[in-house]
């Protein structure tokens, strides 16, 4: 007898159960709702979609590259009052006199982002007119956009 | 059925015909051993044959009951062979033979009832509908959906999701009497438009892959809020169309999609959340 309830797989529980209001009830839940942790997302979500996905880093170039325009051009503004000397010669001159790994980062640095948002952004206006949508294209798209981006930007440092 | 049965049962049926149960019951330690969690050990294994084809499950644990503590990551070792297919015969194993306090979700075990929607091996899915990847040895992870509130363990708090769905009026909305004063008729092509929506389970899956839902989640719907919002905004028997297009017609509930299109690439019912949102836009836009 002893044996078999050891063994038996349905377990019978005696739970002791106490009566509560539906107030008190409610308070238990505030109370617990207040202590509840929120489940880890970025962290542990999909690598591929949250850290490559095509949408943030249409953010991130454009940002980039908008916050770089409005950079520059407020310093030309504020240059002749600061002293400084940002006019077309001395900055050919200063990027002429940098060693070669910089010069090509530096390059790098502004055409991979303009040509991955140029890129994303056709891929978005298409999205726009609700084509794409296919699993299998949206996954591939955003792997081409990569791949052509990074292609591309390189294609603008050496040939231009 | 052999493979979902438990060591116990198999153990009361079937005796000691199977060499691998005579082992079982030669060493009682052992097996017994299996069925308690020790303190503080975070790795537990089931007994296991020659041939076993073992495979560790990391899981998310968190006990209300003991708020102060961190949620963990809890590893359970189980025997594949032994083993249904999908994720949810492992945890339901797990639950049955190794830990009976881990929680979580479950119904139908076909994947129309959308409990068991987690996140698995880094995305969403049903755990009924998610194959183990057996060939792959590598550990499992299984966490509650992202950036919900857990109630315990894998069990997420679905609240505002259920109050966002009750907020798009998800019913027929009609002032005119059908003609026939029997029921509202549609034609084929317009039944046809409800296709890749009516089949949505309001599994969460969507939603929490969504970035965008992840940090806006008080005022921006989310895919399958929107998804169902579409459903009925297709519905050629729904008089309301532009009552619910004006509802969404600000900056957060509709137009914090930003295309991310995680929903579409999680939907484990194959459907398209990421089109019918953008079809929402489109006739609004057009």
């Amino acid at each position: 007898m002893g044996l078999a309830q050891s063994l038996s797989t349905t377990n019978s529980r005696r739970a002791e159960t106490q009566k509560i209001s539906a107030a008190e009830a409610r308070s238990i839940l505030d109370k617990q709702r207040l202590q509840r942790p929120v489940s880890p997302h970025l962290d542990i979500y999909d690598k591929q979609q949250t850290w490559f996905g095509g949408s943030i880093w249409q953010r991130f170039t454009g940002s980039g590259l908008s916050g770089g325009l409005y950079a520059f051009g407020l310093a030309y503004l504020a240059a002749p009052a600061l002293g400084w000397h940002l006019e077309s010669a001395s900055l050919v001159a200063a990027f002429g006199a940098l060693p070669v790994a910089a010069k090509v980062s530096l390059k790098f640095l502004a055409a991979w982002p303009f040509t991955f948002h140029a890129l994303n952004g056709v891929r978005h206006l298409a999205m726009d007119l609700g084509y794409g949508f296919n699993r299998q294209t949206i996954v591939k798209s955003g792997w081409y956009i990569w791949g052509a981006s990074l292609v591309g930007g390189l294609g603008l440092v050496f040939f231009l | 059925m052999a493979a979902l049965r438990s060591t116990t049962s198999a153990l009361l049926g079937a005796a000691a015909a199977r060499p691998s149960l005579r082992i079982a019951n030669a060493v009682p330690a052992a097996f017994r051993g299996m069925a308690q969690l020790a303190d503080g050990a975070e790795k537990v294994t089931t007994s296991s044959g020659e041939n076993a084809n073992l495979k560790t499950f990391q899981i998310y644990r968190w006990n209300p009951d003991k708020p102060t503590e961190k949620p963990r990551m809890q590893a359970y070792t189980l025997d594949l062979n032994k083993t249904g297919p999908m994720v949810l015969d492992a945890l339901i194993r797990i639950k049955n033979e190794i830990d009976p306090t881990l929680t979580f979700r479950r119904s139908c075990r076909e994947g129309i009832c959308g409990s068991c929607a987690m996140n698995i091996n880094g995305t969403n899915t049903l755990a009924c509908l998610c194959r183990i990847p057996a060939e792959d040895k590598a550990e499992l992870k299984v966490y509650p959906l992202p950036h919900t509130y857990v109630v315990k363990d894998l069990v997420p708090d679905l609240t505002q999701f259920y109050k966002q769905y009750k907020s798009i009026k998800p019913y027929l909305q009609r002032d005119t009497p059908a003609p026939d004063g029997k029921e509202y008729r549609q034609s084929k092509a317009d039944r046809k438009k409800l296709d890749g929506l009516y089949e949505c389970i309001l599994c969460a899956c969507c939603s929490t892959s969504c970035p965008s839902y992840w940090w806006n989640s008080e005022e921006y719907l989310g895919p399958a809020i929107l998804l169902q919002s579409y459903r009925w905004l297709a519905d050629s028997r729904d008089e309301k169309k532009l009552q619910r297009q004006d509802a969404l017609n600000n900056s957060m509930s509709l137009y914090r999609c930003h295309t991310i299109l995680n929903c579409t690439r999680t939907c484990p019912k194959g459907l398209n959340p990421g089109l019918a949102i953008q079809s929402i836009k489109k006739e609004m836009a057009f």
